[in-house]
């Protein structure tokens, strides 16, 4: 008999055969919790196998398909993706393909046998035209950015050489909000990517930032008593989570020079190619 | 019968315009005008956004001298931050700037004389234009293109080291620069291997010079009489009288020379300068307030510079001041085409101040940014290599910009170029029944004396995309060529 099976039937049984039982069994149960430990330790170091583009991989258990590609040193680019947040799957960006159906890498785990399809001629196209939706979608003038050359979207389109974008710009109406005294919210830079929402919380677990509206008049804004507490080195972090321009830390524009900024050092993902 | 002359595109200036003739039944010039045609609209789409965001986004006017709009928003935002204005800055601050502008000026005033003026001056106004071009001054005298060329690439090299990029770098920021200079690049710079390096760019300029002083020697009749008119000339002076193209204090001069705008700081610029709406162009006509629309307008640039100010503070280029001034008996010079011979006194001042600079420890060490008490409105005024820029931003509470007033050197020339146009419109054209070549030219011939904007694409590959039609009284055309 399996332990989970012995497990499940102690916690079926009826309390006066529990009582009985919780007395006889204590230094069984004992044994069980040991082996319990040992087989769910033998697990955790048994890893998954699983390839990506015919490559053979290794991942934790549980572990998603983005994060274990990264810890193998291949790179599946995203863009809403923080490692050790919860994902939101939100940006699509790491769109891979298993079995034929396409899926977002950073939400899907790694399941033993899996092949994953990354770099393949009709995935580059389809993450191509969705960082050209991104582009069209917002109004990002990168000539004027503050995040320009540190802006994953901006090393994204560089990545995938996209010369122009092949969608009419939407051009939306989008509001810059300046009232906060450390961060400034520029609308129209923003991807909706949610990694503000979901990385930055308080004691209390209340997010700094939610999302507020609805369809395409959707935007994220910012508690306003948090706002109005944030420490320079708060603001500072917030600033460099946000994949694009639309969270910046107020008067931080441009002080780091052309050249020593993070994408003009090295190519996004070249890091991690390099990483085997 | 009268006539309406049209010269359309007379390419770009912030876009693009024309240039009309009106003649009268006698063949006599009745009215011209340099149309401006294009609306660019920098002042109203940098409403809304973060103060800081101007030096790099409105830079984005021009790609051949952004530096100068780069460095005037800055320096405007200098006085927004609470940095002061022009001394207030930390030493690596101001001079790290003023490298970056010196080069500016070098490369800019090279991509002028060489590529955009050389061609008239050495095969003539007339000369076929397949000939009358950058390419054909290669061919014909290929030292002086190289030369054109490693000059300009110097100055650009010195903007990249300064500004992080040769065209839209984002080196001034607010209160001060974003980084120094290595040791590397200050050796380069001074050190190189030929030519670039400072003293081969100084002995360059100086030969540039001779070569106009020469051509002006055998040419002078053309030279001093060409698009010439009297007229005042403004732009900043050091406070001690010098020659400075960063900074200094306001000052105007009528065309004998007296002042009419007394050293007086450009943070009040409002009280001095008004700004006229014509309905024929977007381009405004700025003038003096005291003087009023009809005889306020002024004169910028290399010419107005060099008529304002006392000295130049650099031996070389206060040597060849003292020969420019003997020439006019130390009275202001109005004459148009004197125009590049005070820009080429202007690249070897610009070569002097960069090896000066260069030479400044200052340069690879220090504080990079001062800020004090923020103030709500700021003005930031510099010398483009085309003549004096105003910038004027307002900023709110919340550090958006509310205001901006932008007078680019070239809306500064505006009546002056209207007038050189007219003036040659009325030397060529009166009484003419067909249009030439040269007549068409010799319209950009004065135009590109003050700005090589309007002439790039058409000096750039000899392809002059310049089209002139004649209009009889009813409208009916009765001539067009096309180059």
């Amino acid at each position: 008999m399996s332990i989970f099976k012995k497990i499940f039937g102690r916690k079926s049984s009826k309390p006066k055969v529990v009582e009985i039982e919780k007395e006889e069994v204590t230094v069984e149960d004992k044994k069980i919790i040991v082996e319990e430990k040992e087989i769910k330790n033998k697990t955790m170091s048994e890893k998954i196998k699983f390839t990506i583009d015919g490559k053979e991989c290794l991942a934790e258990r549980g572990q998603n398909v983005l994060d274990a590609a990264l810890d193998n040193g291949i790179y599946i680019p995203y863009l809403c993706h923080v490692r050790g947040v919860k994902q939101a799957g939100s940006c699509r960006v790491c769109n891979v393909k298993v079995a034929g159906r396409t899926m977002t890498a950073c939400t899907t785990p790694v399941a033993p046998g899996m092949e994953v399809e990354n770099n393949t001629a009709e995935l580059r196209e389809l993450r191509l035209t969705i960082i050209e939706a991104l582009f069209v979608e917002g109004n990002h003038f990168c000539p004027s950015c503050e995040k320009s050359g540190n802006c994953e979207l901006q090393a994204l389109a560089y990545h995938y050489q996209m010369m122009v974008p092949r969608f009419p710009y939407a051009f939306p109406q989008k509001k810059v909000e300046a009232d906060n005294s450390k961060i400034l919210i520029d609308r129209n830079r923003c991807v909706l990517c949610k990694r503000c929402i979901r990385s930055f919380k308080d004691e209390n677990g209340k997010s700094y930032f939610a999302f507020t509206k609805r369809g395409h008049k959707l935007e994220i804004s910012m508690d306003k008593e948090i706002a109005a507490n944030l420490t320079d080195e708060k603001a500072q972090e917030i600033m460099d989570t946000c994949p694009v321009g639309a969270l910046i830390k107020k008067e931080k524009g441009f002080d780091e020079p052309i050249g020593s900024r993070k994408f003009d050092k090295q190519a996004i993902g070249s890091d991690i190619k390099s990483v085997v | 019968m009268a006539k309406k002359i049209t010269i359309e595109p007379v390419t770009r200036v912030e876009g693009h315009g024309k240039v009309t003739i009106h003649l009268d039944d006698n063949g006599q010039v009745t009215q011209s005008r340099l149309h401006i045609v294009e609306f660019r609209g920098f002042e109203r789409f940098v409403q809304g956004r973060p103060y800081w965001e101007a030096p790099v986004l409105v830079q984005r006017l021009c790609g051949i001298c952004p530096v100068s709009h780069h460095l005037a928003a800055a320096k405007a935002l200098d006085v927004i931050v609470g940095a002061g204005t022009g001394e207030g800055l930390t030493p690596t601050g101001e001079k790290m700037r003023r490298l970056m502008h010196y080069g500016q000026m070098f490369q800019s005033h090279a991509l002028h004389f060489f590529h955009l003026v050389s061609p008239d001056l050495l095969f003539g106004i007339d000369a076929d234009p397949a000939i009358r071009n950058v390419i054909g001054v290669a061919q014909k005298f290929p030292d002086l293109a190289v030369q054109g060329v490693m000059m300009r690439k110097y100055g650009q090299e010195i903007i990249k080291a300064t500004a992080g990029k040769k065209i839209h770098g984002t080196g001034a920021i607010p209160g001060g620069i974003n980084k120094h200079l290595t040791e590397e690049e200050k050796q380069s710079f001074l050190n190189g291997p030929d030519p670039m390096n400072i003293d081969k760019m100084i002995e360059w300029s100086h030969a540039a010079l001779e070569l106009f002083k020469g051509y002006h020697k055998e040419n002078a009749g053309l030279i001093d009489s060409f698009a010439a008119f009297d007229s005042s000339h403004l732009s900043l002076v050091r406070k001690d009288g010098a020659l400075d193209l960063y900074h200094g204090v306001l000052r105007a001069v009528d065309k004998d020379g007296n002042k009419i705008l007394h050293d007086v700081d450009y943070q009040d610029y409002l009280k001095y300068i008004g700004e006229e709406v014509r309905d024929w162009s977007y381009m405004k006509f700025p003038y003096l307030l005291e003087y009023g629309k009809e005889n306020g307008w002024y004169r910028v640039g290399p010419l107005a510079r060099l008529n304002t100010c006392d000295f130049i503070p650099t031996p070389l280029a206060q040597k060849e001041f003292e020969i420019y001034k003997a020439y006019t008996n130390g009275k202001p010079n109005n004459m148009s085409m004197h125009m590049h011979w005070a820009r080429l006194i202007e690249i070897l001042h610009s070569a002097e101040m960069m090896k000066e600079l260069l030479n400044d420890p200052d340069l690879l060490k220090g504080d990079l940014v001062t800020k004090g008490e923020k103030q709500s409105e700021g003005v930031g005024l510099i010398e483009a290599p085309r003549g004096t820029l105003f910038h004027h931003y307002e900023v709110n509470k919340d550090d958006q910009i509310t205001m901006a007033n932008l007078i680019v050197s070239t809306t500064n020339n505006n009546e002056p170029m209207n007038l050189a146009v007219r003036k040659v419109a009325e030397d060529q054209m009166t009484g003419q029944a067909e249009i030439t070549e040269g007549m068409m030219n010799a319209c950009e011939v004065a135009i590109r004396a003050y700005d090589p904007c309007l002439s790039c694409a058409t000096h750039a590959l000899g392809k002059m995309p310049l089209e002139m039609s004649l209009y009889d009284a009813k409208g009916n055309l009765v001539d067009k060529k096309r180059s």
